[in-house]
């Protein structure tokens, strides 16, 4: 699936061949194609009901700030579930590594060497994270939703000793100037969004660890029998996942310029149900990074709209509800579909 | 040729069905794609008589009870029953009207009690509650009937021994009313103390009019308890309502005797001097197998017969890694492996297509290429990165290697037939440069022209250098393909010797009767 994810579909295939279409429309593509609908269907809800502060650059941008974090947690979240996994941890991990890269300790570090060292403690926190939910998950063989459960409510206890309770703001200068800043007038914590789902969609479709991925999400055991080691790659999976929470909390920490252990509650969910719509299968052995950006663009875009026409927080929570169950109700006609063909 | 047999121990055949006739089941004919399961089975039960199955795997009888239980659909043939003309389309419809099946796997909820399990799905309720204590008194009752008075109807079943669980699952059958009870191998779980007394509950039942259809590979057992017996081969009835105590040689020679016969390639015959690529050394995984060691040369085939359930597939998997062998050692072309290990094995160049190729073997959703490499992709890749226009051009090598058809390396796995999905997993560990392939029941699924293919394919690759370890419960077909055989029966090996010096009658003596040869 991964060459058809980015096959170009032109309006005169459509026409001209119902045929093509039709596979098109059961294929990868034709999921993609069911999400660039519902995001220009948002788009014109948004033109038509805000008109000027909807369809402005600011707007856009604004859009695209509110998905970057959640962007980055969704892919990976992808690979997780791609791998036949789930990672219910990665909200309360972001929220560990945002307290743990803003105590006294790291800050001061950081005013004195570089403001990476906040950025490498919370990779590291991130990482470390997921490497005790892979070992849990892989060798301890601890089922993945309960493992991970276990981490959201430890690392978000974690985060509160560590805090206190308290709001740690980010008194580091030089972070915040780089990650505050904009580049081509468009904010760094986005172009960190498309990087890493830039770089996602190469390592899921072209390396050897996307191969193994789908590979052991797919048929775990058809998988050990060919010699790969599910065990150690499932690890590298959380272990991925963890740090993109750690890159999610560093932008959390730039858009707030505070670390807090209330950070990231909640977002597992988002990264989860964005992950669905776009059209990664829960059940594992394949995904999409290009789906999940999307299914990340009609949540944030979804929410922009809704907060621009004054609509209730509740309100948007039932058309995402409504959102997921359609997304998944269409992926498993579409599964059935390719299956019976 | 069986004729003589047929008509010599079947009272009831004909027009007219006797009184005492309970169930009779006619010319039924069932097709699953690629292959006849059913080609016409007649069988005939009588109230009161444990009428005993036999056939060789693959011969139907599975296929048969699943009919008869509402779990397939016959496509021809008819039913009667109690004298009328029954139709089971699901598995409820055949509970109500009085056939109830325990199958081969215990189909009991672990956690449930006795009583729950016993009226699952039919609970005795007032008004959507359930009424426990006419429940527990019912269950009780069913147990005495069983002669367990023991069993509390409140124990959660999961802490009960494998026998106790039969006799639940029986409970059940009779809280049916069953009429019929058809038992799947079920001495399979119980040693021989519980055998005798599931003899004991069995003819208690037949005692009080309820006919038992039972299925069992073992003949000491149904000289024991049956009283007539009908043999399956190749989907059809050959003989029916033979009396139990028909001679094993006549038994064997009816299930044996194929009407297909396979045509197998020529042994080219092993060099004493090839290099020895696979040693296991008193191999055993507790429980299972004990004391297996053989070696295989470059370009020899070893054959593993015995039942199913006697161990072979274990072999093979603990061989590869896939299980934690507790005892023995498997070397591959003279190094050692480590334990429980699959990787190591395929490194040092052993690869198992295992027996249930979609569960297994495939990854059913991705195209034919990716199946073909999923053990050496990484040899496409540069710094991590694959080249997937040459991992596609090595799949389509072993696509024409194999013969595999349609030789599309893009279309997805699981549009394949069985024998091409086969192929593919022979297409794998060639890319992967195996010489060591150990094969569980490769043609299963498979229709009878691929298999021939395969065969070939078999052989060539032995000839090519591998060594082969293939397990079949087709015993002709181990005889057909290997150069050494060695049986297998309830986890040990009883007999090691080329394949030309035994046939099939005297490797299903050996697995039947369990003697020594």
């Amino acid at each position: 699936m991964s060459a058809t994810d980015l096959s170009p579909v032109t309006s005169a295939d459509a026409v001209t061949a119902p045929g093509v279409l039709r596979r098109m429309m059961s294929g990868a593509a034709g999921r993609n194609i069911g999400l660039v609908i519902a995001l220009g269907l948002l788009c014109v809800f948004g033109v038509v009901t805000a008109g000027e502060r909807f369809a402005s650059i600011d707007n856009l941008m604004t859009i695209l700030r509110l998905a970057a974090v959640i962007g980055v947690l969704s892919v990976g979240m992808t690979f997780v579930i791609t791998g036949g996994g789930i990672d219910l941890s990665v909200g309360s991990v972001l929220g560990l590594a945002s307290v743990w890269a803003t105590t006294l300790a790291t800050q001061t570090m950081a005013e004195n060497l570089h403001w990476s060292v906040m950025v490498f403690t919370a990779l590291a926190v991130g990482a470390g994270a997921g490497l005790v939910n892979g070992v849990l998950i892989a060798y301890g063989k601890v089922v993945a939703f309960i493992a991970t459960l276990a981490m959201m409510v430890a690392a978000r206890g974690l985060a509160e000793m560590i805090a206190n309770r308290q709001t740690q703001i980010v008194h580091v200068d030089t972070f915040l100037d780089v990650f505050r800043a904009e580049l081509l007038g468009v904010s760094v914590l986005v172009w960190i969004f498309a990087a890493v789902a830039v770089v996602g969609w190469v390592l899921l479709n072209r390396t050897t660890f996307g191969r193994r991925t789908l590979a052991v999400g797919g048929n775990p055991e058809a998988a050990r029998l060919a010699g790969i080691n599910v065990e150690r790659h499932t690890v590298y999976l959380y272990v991925l996942a963890g740090v993109a929470a750690g890159i999610a909390a560093v932008m959390m920490l730039a858009r707030t310029t505070a670390g807090s252990s209330t950070h990231g509650q909640l977002y597992e969910l988002d990264a989860i149900a964005a992950v669905v719509v776009g059209g990664t299968l829960l059940a594992g052995g394949r995904g999409t990074i290009v789906g999940t950006v999307f299914g990340v663009l009609i949540f944030s875009t979804l929410t922009n709209v809704f907060t621009q026409n004054n609509l209730s927080i509740s309100a948007q929570a039932v058309a995402k509800g409504v959102i997921i169950v359609a997304a998944v109700l269409l992926q498993q006609r579409l599964a059935a579909r390719t299956r019976s063909t | 040729m069986v004729d003589g047999v047929q008509s010599e121990g079947c009272p009831g055949a004909g027009p007219t069905v006797p009184s005492d006739v309970l169930l009779h089941m006619h010319g039924i004919v069932k097709h699953f794609p690629g292959a006849k399961a059913l080609d016409g089975v007649d069988l005939e039960v009588v109230a009161g008589e444990v009428h005993c199955l036999l056939g060789q795997n693959g011969a139907g009888k599975s296929t048969l009870i699943k009919v008869l239980s509402g779990a397939h659909q016959p496509d021809s043939g008819s039913i009667e029953f109690e004298g009328r003309a029954l139709s089971v389309p699901n598995p409820v419809a055949a509970l109500r009207a009085g056939v109830a099946t325990m199958y081969q796997e215990l189909d009991v909820v672990d956690g449930l009690s006795v009583a729950e399990n016993v009226f699952l799905g039919h609970e005795i309720t007032r008004g959507g509650f359930t009424r426990r204590r006419e429940l527990l008194g019912r269950t009780a009752e069913l147990l005495a009937r069983l002669g367990h008075p023991g069993i509390s109807p409140t124990t959660e079943v999961g802490r009960l021994s494998a026998a106790e669980q039969q006799i639940v699952s029986m409970a059940r059958a009779l809280s049916h009313r069953a009429r019929v009870i058809i038992m799947d191998e079920p001495s399979a779980v119980l040693d021989s103390e519980e055998v005798a007394n599931l003899f004991r509950v069995v003819r208690e039942l037949t005692g009080q009019g309820v006919a038992v259809v039972y299925i069992s590979h073992r003949l000491e057992e149904i000289r024991q308890v049956g009283d007539r017996i009908t043999v399956l081969k190749d989907g059809r009835t050959v003989a029916a309502g033979l009396p139990a105590s028909t001679p094993t040689r006549d038994l064997i020679r009816l299930m044996t005797g194929r009407t297909v016969e396979h045509a197998f390639p020529r042994r080219a015959g092993v060099p004493a001097d090839a290099e020895v690529l696979l040693r296991v050394d008193g191999l055993g995984l507790a429980g299972r197998f004990e004391g297996v060691s053989f070696s295989v040369r470059a370009g020899e085939v070893v054959g593993l017969a015995g039942l199913v359930g006697s161990g072979r597939s274990e072999i093979l998997e603990t061989i590869v890694g896939a299980r934690r062998a507790t005892a023995g050692t498997v070397e591959v072309a003279g190094r050692r492996l480590r334990p429980g290990s699959v990787s190591a094995a395929v490194a040092a160049g052993a690869g198992l297509a295992p027996e249930e190729r979609k569960r297994q073997g495939l990854l059913l959703d991705e195209p034919l290429y990716r199946n073909i490499t999923l053990s050496s992709f990484a040899r496409f890749a540069r710094a991590g990165f694959l080249d997937e226009r040459a991992e596609r051009g090595a799949a389509r090598q072993q696509l024409l290697a194999t013969d595999l058809r349609p030789a599309d390396p893009d279309r997805t796995a699981r549009t394949f037939s069985g024998g091409n999905q086969q192929k593919a997993m022979l297409a794998r560990w060639l890319e992967h440069g195996c010489r060591v392939l150990l094969l569980d029941e490769p043609t299963r699924g498979v229709d009878v022209g691929a298999r021939a293919e395969i065969y070939g394919l078999v052989r060539r690759l032995a000839e090519r250098g591998a060594a082969v370890v293939i397990v079949s419960s087709e015993i002709d077909e181990v005889l057909g393909l290997a150069d050494t055989v060695l049986v297998i029966s309830e986890g040990r090996v009883v007999h090691t010797g080329p394949a030309e010096l035994i046939d099939e009658h005297a490797v299903l003596d050996l697995v039947m009767e369990g003697s020594a040869a």
